[in-house]
Formats: structure tokens, sequence, C-alpha cells
């Protein structure tokens, strides 16, 4: 699949989770994997104050 | 025996306790909290033996480990460790109170109160947000110029937390500090965090590698996990950071509810995944 930002492939592994985050190798954006069949991606949230540990 | 793990990102860590279930043959399920509307009239969630917390958000996880609990479900970890370890205040009050060793903290709830107690403790001190992770916001101030100037920022600029000082001596650690495990009364894992700057955070780019578990550091990260109420309360699985004083003591620093290990999963060969895993199972059992 390639980045809907700059086309760039993102070289997904085959070990891909719903939830993960793929970072395009070539613009940095942050890519959610929403479902896995079929394949779908959105733009990953932004971090939240709150987040952590 | 049904168990679930609450989580929406997945991450390193979320991806090898994926694996480690799925390795055990674990009967689960994902909950991914953004797809949940709750009714408090309606038992949703019931059904599972226990639940592993893993929220990136502190919000999800307060409210949703209270809302487990409610039906009947053990969190883990349980909603008083969460309430506890989202509050630096409530941490290092809830660690004083169980006689641990922790760098001298101040609260203060006005601006001029704060410059006050930073005069008066004496520079560099260390300003921190009552709540937040990974090392953000952190402020070591170095004189009374910066101290003005970041408690105006954060008066003016920040919620209404941010009005709120917790202010920390600067302990002046070797470049490193150590973050441990905690599950229940066992501690999983020792690790330094090394970095040039003051900020050692993994997720600040701090290098993680071995540390030797010495009896010091087991039993107070032993000690600081039951502070916050793990094995106390309900079940738990805590990291705690300690720092080295220049004078050769261990302070407790934080304690955290939610760990990131994929850092400390680099330097040690215990199988940390794993080890959660097992401790969900161990929980599930005692609940069920």
């Amino acid at each position: 699949m390639n980045c809907l930002e700059c086309d760039a492939n993102l070289e997904l592994g085959s070990d891909l989770e719903e939830g993960e985050i793929v970072v395009c190798p070539d613009c940095g954006v942050e890519w959610e994997i929403m479902s896995l069949d079929p394949l779908s991606i959105e733009l990953a949230p932004e971090v939240e104050e709150d987040w952590g540990e | 025996m049904k168990l679930g793990l609450l989580c929406s990102r997945v991450r390193v860590e979320e991806k090898q306790i994926l694996a480690a279930l799925r390795e055990r043959n674990v009967d689960f399920e994902r909950i991914d909290p953004r797809s949940l509307a709750l009714d408090l009239g309606d038992p949703t969630l019931a059904g599972y033996d226990a639940v592993l917390v893993r929220c990136l958000s502190h919000t999800r996880a307060y409210y949703l480990s209270r809302w487990l609990e409610d039906r009947g479900v053990a969190a883990v970890s349980c909603h008083q460790v969460i309430d506890t370890c989202g509050d630096k205040l409530l941490t290092s009050a809830a660690l004083q109170a169980a006689g641990l060793p922790i760098p001298r903290t101040v609260v203060a709830f006005t601006p001029e109160a704060a410059l006050d107690a930073m005069e008066e403790m004496g520079y560099p001190v260390v300003l921190k947000p009552l709540s937040g992770s990974w090392g953000r916001l952190l402020a070591r101030i170095n004189d009374r110029d910066a101290a003005e100037a970041i408690l105006e920022h954060k008066a003016t600029l920040g919620g209404y937390q941010h009005g709120i000082a917790y202010i920390q001596e600067y302990v002046d650690k070797p470049g490193r500090d150590i973050r441990t495990m905690v599950a229940g009364d066992s501690l999983i894992y020792a690790v330094y965090r090394q970095a040039g700057h003051w900020i050692t955070n993994t997720a600040r780019g701090g290098e993680t590698v071995p540390c030797p578990v010495t009896a010091e550091i087991h039993d107070l990260s032993i000690g600081a996990a039951r502070a916050v109420g793990v094995g106390v309360e309900g079940p738990g699985i805590v990291a705690v950071d300690l720092l080295e004083t220049a004078d050769g003591r261990l302070l407790v620093n934080e304690v955290n509810h939610t760990p990131e290990f994929h850092g400390a999963q680099q330097a040690t060969e215990t199988d940390i995944a794993g080890a959660i895993v097992g401790y969900l199972l161990s929980t599930s059992k005692e609940a069920s």
C-alpha cells in the first residue's frame, strides 16, 4: 500500500495489527491500520496531553 | 476464562502482548475504547474475567477501569492504582506516606507561592505537570528569572491544572535513571536509562542497558508498587523510576500505570510481554 499523502510505498510487514501505526518512510506521516481485510488506513490521531505511560 | 485487552493504538508493546496471548491460546478480545458508548444501566464489558488496561489515554484508563470493576471485572491495573499513578502529586504523597525515599517535593497553588518555594529550595528545581508522561513539559529551572517566566506562561497558557506547581529538588543523577517493572508482588526487570540530557525517558531518546537487581532496587520497587495500591487495592502492573543521588542513595521518582517496555525489552532477556500475560492469567484465575 502507498502513502495517501506522498504516494511512497509504506513497506508494510506481514504481521500487521489493526490499530498499529505505520510511519511513511518518505514523508513521515503517521497512518493507523483501520482494517486488515480489506487493508485500509487513516491518518493517526494527534498525540493528546493525557497520553503516555 | 475470557480476557480483554483494552487499547486503541497498537504499539510495539501491544503487538508483543497480542503475540503472547496467542502463543498461550488465551481466549481474549481486543476492546477499542473509541468504539464504546457506555450506558450506565447496562452490563457492557461484564463478560470478561480480567481486562488488561493498555490505553494511551490516562482519562480513558481512569474511567474504564472503574467501569470494569463496577461490573465485577478485574482491571489490570486496578482503578485505584491508575487514579494514583495518573497524578504525580498523589503518587508522591503515597510514596511519602509509605516511608519511601523521594526527592523533596513541594506543591503550590499560585505562581507567587511557587516562586517563594523555589527560592527557599534553591535552584535548580524541577517543575512538572501533575499529569502527563514521556517527559513532556518538564522544566529544569536554574534561576529566578526562568522561574517567573515559566510560572507566568503556565498560568496563562495552560489548563487549570497547570496553575498548580509541582516542584521537586533537582537530583544530579549520573546521566541515567533506573526503570523497573513490577507485576503484583514480582519484579519483572530493571534497566538503566542513559542519556546525555537530564531527561532520561526512553520516549525522549534515553538508551536502555541492563541493570543488576540489588536488594535495594528490588525492595524499593516492590514498596513503591504497594504504596500506589498494587496488591493492596487490587491488581497492578507498574513501572517504577528510581534516581541515584551523588551520595549513593536511591530515590523513588515516579510510578507509571501503563508502562511501555520496548526499550527495556532490548536490554533484558526477560520475556516482558509473557510476564504481563502470565500475571493477567493469574489475576483472572483469582477473580473467577
